[in-house]
């Protein structure tokens, strides 16, 4: 927030910007403004396939240039740690570099999944103004219509998660997080089938991201007040002098750690994650659960590893709390669960308590953890989703657990990738999410953190059983007479379930090359 | 006389308002308005902690969340209609079609 302008009347001088540093997020914006563009111009059949190159071509070039930056400047490659970027608003870090490329390819992977249409137009509404069951809605239905403005909305998602972890201010990362979000609530509420539950969970998501994000703003106006500035690297320096009052620094970092964990989905603050999953359109459930929780976690660290470093000591019990009821409650609530999506949400919360072992950690090891972590928990989480979109019966996708019985006899190999990707949340040795599990327990031990570690073993001892439940479910017993189908997946699907089942098998069996990567980019932490 | 810091006060006195009211008014447009509410109290802090620091910044922030507000508004409001005209309600306890 500091902009220099000059003393004379006469000269202003322009502030200055590192477009190329700057390159991919911008990329993914302006390809978000052109998808509006399309959306007003195109004629209605070239709308898809333009979207659709559009979007994927964007994501693709962003990745490129995200690779191309940190293989090129001196922050990846050589020996810097970052540069504050965009006069002090963006850390274009080490960290940030292996986040925004991790969040680009699982955004990748999420729209080859939004953009499938074999099985039915769409997974999207014909009309999300038209109420469910009306004529307007048969009529959409009927000419095969479906919402294309879902590709501009998710490159807007994309930008704002891209930003949000690179924030180097409190303002910018508020800005990022509303660009992140809206688009999503929006997305949230456009179902094909099962309209009211979609409705519904984009109402939840919507009044409780405002709320926690207005708890949010309140707690970067506390901070504000305490530092004079929201820039993370002075609250750091002013926390670190003592002199202003310790009242607000507290108020500050506990609402701010509510608006973070909010998005992370950390218990208490989990309440619209099985809601939310459930009642999106799935491909929109396997973004949220990929990409935003990938880049929630990137701002929760970069938040408290930065501007809260010196503070270990007072914010880490409160996150050991937390940390600790996230992984019991999602494990456990976990195993009463009868909806496939559902039990998939409180997975999720669960792995996000295992993550937030890894922050507690605070040192260079945690990050390097919970950056492994959260790239192959994605790719197995956009797999097993975009296997919930093939099981379909006359209703849409068969997503109570009941009609998944002996789907293993009808079709093995789906039965059997569905299996991969749950042995991988369970953690089973020779997966991505046994090496991911194990880089943030080591991490976690080394932080002096012994009695979190135990129970997250013991929560991933509890969470195993609904997975092994599916499992037998699925190769034990009889399929029922009226059981779903497992449809044919197109190309998009079929790539999507294949990036994610090859990412979980390679990050199980050699996890050495991403393992050093992400703790190349963690070794020295964030740019302050 | 009026100091910044009682300007403060009334500023987490409107937030505490807003955020009992998000968690027990029942209707959605009510609920919403607690929001609205909550951001309004955190930007007067804004502005009086940037009076007290003496630097505008506070000022600018303030501006920067009033286009935020409004753009959630479009987008809030596009969604609580939607739900009305399907369900005839606009009460959040009406929406319990998914539970546990």
């Amino acid at each position: 927030m500091t902009v220099t302008v000059a003393a004379t009347a006469s000269t202003i001088a322009t502030p200055h910007f590192e477009w190329s540093l700057l390159s991919p997020m911008l990329l993914v914006f302006g390809a978000a403004l052109a998808g509006v563009l399309i959306e007003a111009f195109a004629p209605r059949d070239l709308r898809r396939p333009m979207h659709v190159v559009l979007t994927l071509g964007s994501l693709a070039g962003a990745f490129v240039l995200t690779v191309v930056l940190a293989a090129k400047s001196s922050i990846f490659a050589g020996g810097k740690p970052g540069v504050v970027a965009a006069i002090g608003t963006v850390g274009v870090d080490r960290p940030t570099l292996f986040i925004q490329a991790t969040i680009l390819i699982l955004a990748f992977v999420s729209v080859l999944l939004i953009a499938e249409s074999s099985h039915e137009v769409s997974s999207f509404t014909p009309q999300a103004a038209a109420v469910p069951g009306s004529a307007e809605e048969r009529e959409g239905l009927l000419a095969g219509l479906s919402h294309t403005e879902v590709y501009p909305l998710t490159l807007f998602a994309v930008g704002g998660m891209l930003l949000f972890p690179a924030a180097n201010d409190l303002l910018t990362m508020f800005i990022a997080l509303e660009v992140l979000s809206l688009p999503l609530y929006l997305l949230c509420g456009l179902a094909r089938r099962r309209r009211l539950l979609s409705q519904e969970a984009a109402m939840k998501y919507f009044l409780l991201g405002a709320f926690s994000s207005a708890i949010f703003l309140f707690g970067i106006a506390m901070l504000y007040g305490y530092a004079g500035s929201v820039q993370l690297s002075a609250i750091a320096t002013a926390a670190q002098s003592g002199l202003a009052s310790s009242t607000l620094l507290y108020a500050g970092i506990a609402l701010l750690g509510v608006g973070l964990l909010f998005k992370v989905g950390a218990v208490p603050f989990q309440a619209w994650k099985p809601d939310v999953y459930q009642g999106s359109p799935t491909p929109i459930t396997a973004l949220m659960a990929s990409c935003t929780l990938v880049s929630a976690f990137g701002a929760l660290l970069r938040v408290f590893y930065v501007a809260f470093g010196q503070l270990t000591w007072d914010w880490r019990p409160a996150m050991w709390a937390v940390a600790i009821v996230t992984m019991m409650v999602g494990s456990i609530i976990a195993i009463t669960q009868t909806d496939v999506k559902r039990l998939l949400a409180y997975s999720s919360i669960a792995q996000a308590g295992y993550i937030l072992t890894g922050v507690i950690a605070a040192n260079a090891a945690g990050l390097s953890g919970s950056l492994f972590y959260l790239a192959a928990y994605g790719f197995a989480t956009i797999g097993a989703f975009a296997i919930v979109t093939l099981v379909r019966d006359r209703a849409g996708e068969a997503a109570h657990m009941s009609s998944w019985a002996g789907l293993g006899k009808r079709s093995p190999l789906v039965a059997g990738v569905f299996a991969l990707f749950l042995i991988a949340f369970a953690g089973i040795p020779l997966t991505s999410g046994f090496n991911g599990k194990f880089a943030v327990f080591r991490a976690a031990i080394q932080g002096g953190a012994l009695p979190l570690v135990i129970i997250g073993v013991i929560s991933s001892a509890i969470l195993a059983f609904p997975y092994v439940r599916v499992i037998v479910l699925m190769f034990f017993s009889e399929p029922a007479a009226e059981g779903p189908v497992v449809v044919r997946p197109s190309a998009y699907t079929g790539l999507a379930v294949a990036i994610g089942a090859a990412a979980t098998v390679v990050l199980g069996i050699i996890p050495e090359p991403l393992l050093s990567l992400a703790s190349h980019a963690a070794s020295q932490l964030f740019v302050r | 006389m009026v100091s910044p810091a009682h300007f403060i006060a009334l500023s987490v006195i409107l937030f505490v308002i807003g955020a009992v009211g998000v968690l027990v008014r029942r209707n959605a447009i009510v609920v919403f308005m607690c929001v609205e509410l909550m951001l309004n109290a955190a930007n007067l802090a804004f502005v009086a902690f940037a009076r007290m620091h003496g630097a505008l910044d506070g000022q600018v922030i303030a501006f920067f969340v009033m286009v935020v507000a409004a753009a959630e508004v479009v987008v809030g409001l596009a969604i609580l209609t939607a739900i009305f005209r399907a369900r005839r309600s606009a009460s959040v306890d009406d929406a319990n079609l998914m539970k546990y």
